[in-house]
């Protein structure tokens, strides 16, 4: 933890005496800028502004020679503000300030003017009105440029620990990577098992490989693995602090069977007088009261469902380890953790949101999480597809994709990414078991992007005899006497409506953000593209980081992925993780509340409006705990005197930009020298 | 004789609003360049008296801008926003400023759509009610 310390008023005050010797750099990013925004010109102009020594303009301010240019100018020109007006902030201000550094100068004596994202590209045809408004950016900039003050970043230690959320496949990867590397890993479950969605699947694509197969030895290395500590049935709570000290509270569930006793014999359930559907066969099948929710499960160990129990004591009668405890209670665990693993997942479409496809009415309309537990060897047909309405062997299937998935009419524009592969697959595998079924396959577009996927598709086509039809069906139509389905769609390469009747329909029902996605967000201060999924903190260069440090994603809550994917980024998400945890130590950011003690009246306001109980009252006046200020700014918004301030961004420098903004003028000042190179 | 054009000074925070209009960018959606935006880490930081301070110096338009309800990256700062805006708006007829010039919109890092529409809404808002009553006098 970092200590809570007096600084920044104090050790800043003689490099704010010195009177402001400022850099402006104007960037054309290529043609970015350039191609709107003249740029020599708004590097003229600047070099007019008050107290602004050099003035340039250059083709990448972000490349080497770019920076370079910037740490030559301050040795030279002894420079001690730079402003350099370019892309985004949220790009590039970290790089800037690591040439600042490296110039030996404070990175926080460093203001980005956003003439990029928030000027040339969105004034593309104003070439004027853009160059003026790269102008005031800049002078606003500058204006800022003068208040700024040097802030020393405070470190802190990085416990050697992470919280994985999500005990899929991606959950595991993660924790395998970070455990193999020497971390210790706490790997949460909301279900009674790991294993996610994929435990639920029958064969993968492209490979045929059995889901099962690839999967269950990882979750048996996990559960193995000295470093890591399995938490199933479990959620996380509460999350409190930051990066490399989160707190971490988990809600342990009773299952009201001892996991240090129970063997996993089963005997138990063999007792148990009460059925219900079992969620793992997507409801198909059924489990006991008493239940583990599939014979691989890890970790092996019963759980009694307390909606379901009747409390007759039938389990407690047979177990010989005597491992039921019906007055088990939830457990609070709390945890110390340097880092967090975002894994998820995903729910499946609601199909009964697409009912002109009678899902949930008609008994032979499935979808494709229910195909792979009807055809799984250890599925509740035992590995047999058969219809639902009359328990006999289809020959004629349909495969509907794009439900739920580019779908605007549901919400849903995106694409699912796996349908196309999955639902391939499924029609494949029928077709090796029932050469003369015939499969249909109704399709937008095939999206087989991946590695072999193409081909896969081929042959599906060319060997298997799949008949692909190109349309999106509008309806099917249910024979009330055989059940039969009859599937209306326009062939869009024929130009024809056409009628198939049909034995069974399988809905390729998309990805969806989880179901609790909303409660991660909270917990972790999340933010969420468009479609619902977690994002990343930048789409390109930081797929896996979130925008809060220190928490990591992993697999498909950040968007739709197929498994290889889903792997990787685990891997990935892992490998990011390991860094401050190997490290030890990390920056953290100084933007956070400071009391200029000889303005504070001690009226406590800022007290109250403080959600995070930073500030207290010593000798009657204000006193930030800057160890655990956020730095929203709330207290000194509220502050009547000015004397609650946040490090960064203080009032001095905000109204210097309001100022700059809308008084026109330019303040004569600088001017050594203006040199503009392309 | 020229259009009137106005000048507009947007608040927006570092986590949501701002990275919205980033996204806008790279989008590339346009709209027109009236507005001039200060950055602070979160709407909670919005001080009453710097949307007083823009009027003040000529502004002839206010943009606060922040997360979704519930989005905050500090749990509620914008919720704080909200109320400060509330009664900024009760306020600027006392200082003969009609409220319609001071506007508060939730824009996510995902809704670059939605902040190109609020800066074509509040410009073309602003632009019918003409300048400021203060902006003449600066």
């Amino acid at each position: 933890m970092a200590e809570d310390k007096e600084k920044g008023e104090k050790g800043t005050k003689n490099e704010e005496k010195e009177e402001p010797r400022i850099g402006v750099y104007v960037c054309h990013c290529g043609i970015n800028i350039a191609g709107v925004v003249d740029c020599k010109d708004v590097a003229e102009y600047a070099s007019k502004l008050k107290n602004v020594v050099v003035a340039r303009d250059y083709k990448y301010m972000c490349s080497d020679p770019g920076q370079q240019l910037i740490k030559d100018d301050i040795k030279e020109h002894k420079l001690n503000r730079i402003v350099v007006a370019a892309c985004s902030p949220r790009m590039h201000e970290p790089t800037f300030r690591r040439a600042l550094e490296e110039a030996g100068l404070n990175p926080f004596l460093f203001e980005q003017a956003n003439i990029r994202e928030h000027d040339s590209w969105v004034h593309m045809k104003q070439p004027k009105e853009a160059t003026e408004k790269a102008k005031d950016l800049t002078r606003m900039a500058v204006a800022r440029a003068r208040h700024l003050e040097p802030q020393q970043k405070p470190k802190v230690k990085v416990e050697k620990a992470a919280l994985v959320i999500g005990g899929g496949v991606a959950g595991i990867q993660s924790a395998l990577d970070l455990a193999d590397m020497g971390f210790k890993v706490y790997l949460v479950e909301k279900t009674p098992s790991l294993g996610g969605k994929m435990a639920q699947l029958d064969k993968t694509f492209p490979t045929m490989d059995c889901s099962a197969c690839i999967l269950t030895p990882k979750m048996v290395d996990a559960a193995r693995h000295e470093n890591i500590e399995i938490i199933t049935y479990a959620e996380v709570e509460e999350v409190d602090g930051y990066i490399g000290n989160f707190k971490v509270k988990i809600r342990k569930r009773a299952r009201q069977v001892l996991e240090d006793k129970c063997t996993g014999c089963g005997l138990c359930a063999e007792a148990c007088p009460v059925e219900v559907p079992n969620e793992f066969d997507q409801g198909l099948g059924v489990r006991k009261a008493i239940y583990v929710p599939f014979p691989q499960a890890v970790p092996l160990v019963y759980t009694i469902d307390d909606e379901a129990c009747l409390g007759c004591g039938m389990c407690e009668a047979v177990c010989g380890p005597e491992a039921i405890d019906y007055d088990q209670k939830d457990e609070i665990l709390e945890l110390e953790v340097g880092t967090i693993i975002v894994a998820t997942g995903f729910d499946q479409f609601d199909a009964t949101r697409k009912p002109e496809y009678g899902y949930g009415r008609y008994e032979n309309v499935i979808t494709g999480l229910e195909f792979e537990r009807l055809v799984n060897a250890s599925g509740p047909t035992g590995g047999k597809l058969l219809r639902p309405s009359d328990g006999k062997e289809p020959h004629r299937i349909g495969f509907i994709l794009c439900v739920g998935s580019r779908d605007a009419k549901v919400g849903n524009p995106y694409c699912s990414r796996v349908c196309c592969m999955y639902s391939i697959k499924n029609a494949r595998l029928y077709k090796e078991k029932h050469p003369e079924a015939e499969v249909y396959i109704f399709y937008m577009d095939i999206r087989a992007y991946g590695k072999g996927y193409e081909e896969f598709y081929r042959q599906a086509q060319e060997e298997y005899g799949i008949k692909f039809i190109r349309g999106r069906p509008g309806e099917i139509v249910e024979d009330p006497k055989t059940k039969n389905l009859l599937v209306r769609v326009e062939d869009t390469l024929l130009g024809l409506p056409l009628e198939v009747e049909l034995d069974l329909v399988v809905l390729a029902a998309g990805m969806e953000p989880a179901r609790d996605s909303d409660k991660i967000q909270r917990l972790l201060r999340l933010s969420r593209s468009a479609d619902g999924f977690f994002s990343e903190a930048h789409p390109k260069l930081r797929p896996v980081d979130t925008l809060t440090d220190g928490i990591y994603l992993a697999g498909t809550c950040q968007g739709p992925k197929d498994i290889p994917d889903t792997v990787a980024q685990a891997s990935a998400a892992a490998a990011r993780a390991a860094i401050p945890m190997a490290k030890g130590e990390v920056e953290t950011e100084p933007i956070v509340a400071f009391v200029r003690k000889e303005l504070c009246i001690g009226c406590r306001i800022c007290e109250r409006t403080c959600d995070f109980g930073v500030i207290t009252m010593v000798d009657r006046k204000a006193h930030v705990n800057e160890a655990i200020c956020k730095g929203c700014g709330a207290c000194a918004a509220a502050c009547p005197t000015g004397a609650m301030q946040v490090r960064h961004f203080t009032d001095e420098q905000i109204y210097a930009m309001i100022e700059a903004a809308l008084r026109g003028d330019v303040e004569e000042g600088g001017k050594e020298e203006v040199k503009a190179e392309a | 004789m020229a259009e009137f054009e106005p000048k507009i000074i947007a608040f927006m925070c570092n986590w949501c609003s701002y990275a919205g209009g980033d996204l806008a960018g790279t989008s590339r959606l346009q709209y027109p360049p009236n507005a001039r935006i200060i950055r602070l880490m979160c709407t909670a930081r919005l001080d009453p008296a710097y949307v007083l301070k823009a009027f003040a110096e000529g502004a002839d338009g206010v943009l606060v801008a922040g997360c979704h309800i519930g989005d905050c990256h500090y749990v509620s700062g914008n919720l704080k926003a909200e109320k400060r805006v509330e009664m900024l708006k009760k306020l600027l007829p006392e200082l003969g400023i009609e409220p319609e010039r001071l506007m508060l919109r939730w824009i996510s890092a995902a809704e670059g759509e939605r902040f190109a529409n609020t800066m074509k809404e509040f410009i073309a808002r602003i632009k019918k009610l003409g300048p400021s009553p203060l902006s003449a006098g600066v």
